[in-house]
């Protein structure tokens, strides 16, 4: 009887999983077909730039306070905890090549990334889940507007062309908070920090790579937030665990998708 | 050849859980110039229908014509060419929060029209004169209050002049005056634009007020017909519960339970 029993809550058991990993598996289904629908929409978008440039500024421009100001307090501890390590080797003129380096290959893309998706990804599900639990995006279907052509594609490709800009922003700003932290408080010589640097980064190899890690967090992140949105349920819990999975789970894609780049990128220069 | 009734609903039934079907063999016509009331219960299928007739649901069974058209047999594209001939008001205005009330008001002209931005501003400041919120133009809609929304929503929803209008709830939380500022505003647009509207509500004296005629619902069937003086005459004891808001009768009071006994801990240990 017992043995009955157990055996009926392990199947349960195992039923409850399959359902579960079998909606999951539908639903990253869903987020495929909705990518795609998106960007075969995208046209509207991009023949009324208007329509991304505003929300460039919602998602861009109101994101600089905090990319800037992150990316600099980010360059400066960056210095003072490579000062002490550089030191030791009696190698402290390397200090803007190590500065340099971090926030390009590594800081910038995916610090900026987190900033951007828990500052900006979270706006646009937020807005865009509102919009589906007040009827707006019901009421733009009824007006013959298609909202995935109106107002998701224009913020998703908005969050695309804004992200590499702000990790561009962020490693320039953490640059100068390095500079100012090495060369200004711990004397660090101006000529070495900046000619090391200059011979040390290059622009293939380092800067557009860097670049193209923003990319994808940003294609990441602005697939992540718009979907979230565009599928939460209508009611105001609905938005908010929409809000947060988008943060939780465009954080997780961004360090796992920084991983496979870096490997893909950076281990053939390091063995060489 | 198209019929020349607006709304033309033959035999039609839907659910959206298989087996437990929200509505069943509703038939109904609804001819050009009438304002037609659906009215029953909440939860009774009546703005299923309104959805079905907009074509954002497809029916199971039986023919829907709008304006001439099959609507189950459209498309993506059919379905929203449609749309352009059609308004509607939804319950609780649906304002997009980001534009002021001009913008939403423009915004169908801007998507559907190739219109000079002067030509638009006019057309607006028409619109919203019809509803009495000129004056408005410039306020986003977190300014307005619950009555003002929906008439800049009606505003919005009659912007390209459509020739079938569809209200879902309009008068739903709003204080006496503006219900019967938007009572009026449903009916007089009707009359002047020389549209169709069908107004899906379950308030029944504002309703009666304006309609032509009113098809009841319960249940996913519709159970009576008629104009509203023959239904307030109306001997059937489902209409009569409804137009007088008797608590029992047809519909009952309770929810379908067991035994009251057997539900009451204390009698069961004491029985």
């Amino acid at each position: 009887m017992a043995e009955r029993a157990l055996l009926a809550g392990l199947l349960q058991g195992l039923e409850r999983l399959g359902r579960g990993a079998s909606a999951k598996i539908w639903r990253l289904g869903f987020a495929a077909r909705f990518f795609g629908y998106m960007l075969l929409h995208s046209g509207t978008a991009f023949r009324r730039f208007g329509l991304i440039v505003r929300e460039i500024y919602f998602i861009g421009v109101l994101s600089l306070i905090i990319i800037l100001v992150s990316g600099l307090f980010v360059g400066m501890v960056l210095a003072l905890q490579g000062y002490e390590t550089l030191q030791r080797y009696a190698a402290s003129e390397a200090l803007g090549v190590l500065v340099a380096l971090s926030l390009v290959r590594e800081l910038g893309p995916v610090v900026a990334g987190l900033l951007f998706a828990s500052r900006a990804g979270s706006a646009i599900t937020a807005e865009i889940g509102l919009m589906k639990a007040t009827e707006q995006i019901a009421a733009m279907e009824m007006m013959a507007v298609d909202p995935i052509a109106r107002v998701v594609a224009p913020r998703f490709w908005a969050g695309v062309i804004s992200m590499p800009l702000l990790a561009v922003l962020f490693s320039a700003m953490g640059i100068f908070g390095g500079y100012l932290v090495g060369v200004h408080l711990i004397g660090v010589d101006e000529g070495a920090f900046w000619s090391q640097m200059q011979a040390a980064v290059d622009v293939r190899e380092d800067i557009l790579n860097g670049v193209i890690k923003s990319v994808v967090f940003g294609v990441a992140v602005s697939w992540i937030a718009v979907f979230e949105g565009y599928d939460a349920p209508p009611t105001a819990e609905g938005v908010s665990g929409a809000t947060t999975r988008t943060v939780v789970t465009s954080s997780l894609a961004i360090l796992a998708l920084d991983f496979v780049l870096t490997a893909l990128m950076f281990t053939g220069g390091n063995a060489r | 050849m198209s019929s020349p009734n607006i709304v033309e609903i033959e035999d039609l039934s839907f659910s959206y859980v298989a087996a437990r079907p929200v509505l069943h063999g509703v038939s109904l016509r609804i001819e050009p110039g009438s304002v037609v009331g659906i009215m029953g219960q909440s939860g009774c299928g009546k703005t299923t229908l309104l959805r079905i007739i907009a074509g954002w649901l497809r029916a199971e069974a039986g023919s829907t014509r709008v304006l001439g058209q099959a609507v189950g047999e459209l498309d993506g594209d059919g379905i929203f060419a449609l749309r352009r001939k059609m308004g509607m008001l939804f319950q609780f205005g649906a304002l997009f929060t980001d534009m002021t009330v001009f913008d939403n008001v423009a915004f169908q002209m801007r998507e559907h029209t190739d219109l000079p931005e002067g030509l638009i501003a006019d057309l607006v400041v028409m619109k919203l004169e019809a509803v009495g919120l000129r004056g408005a133009a410039n306020l986003m809609p977190s300014e307005l209050s619950g009555g003002m929304a929906r008439r800049v929503a009606l505003a919005r929803a009659i912007a390209l002049d459509p020739r079938l209008m569809l209200y879902d709830e309009p008068f739903t939380g709003l204080d006496p005056i503006s219900l019967g500022v938007i009572a009026r505003l449903i009916r007089r647009l009707n009359d002047s634009l020389g549209q169709t509207s069908i107004v899906v509500s379950h308030d029944v004296e504002e309703c009666f007020a304006i309609v032509d005629y009113v098809y009841f619902v319960s249940g996913g069937r519709i159970v009576a017909r008629g104009t509203p003086a023959e239904l307030r005459g109306s001997g059937e004891p489902f209409v009569r519960q409804f137009v007088r808001g008797e608590p029992d009768g047809p519909i009952p009071f309770h929810y379908p339970a067991p035994g009251y006994q057997a539900d009451l801990a204390v009698a069961a240990s004491h029985g």
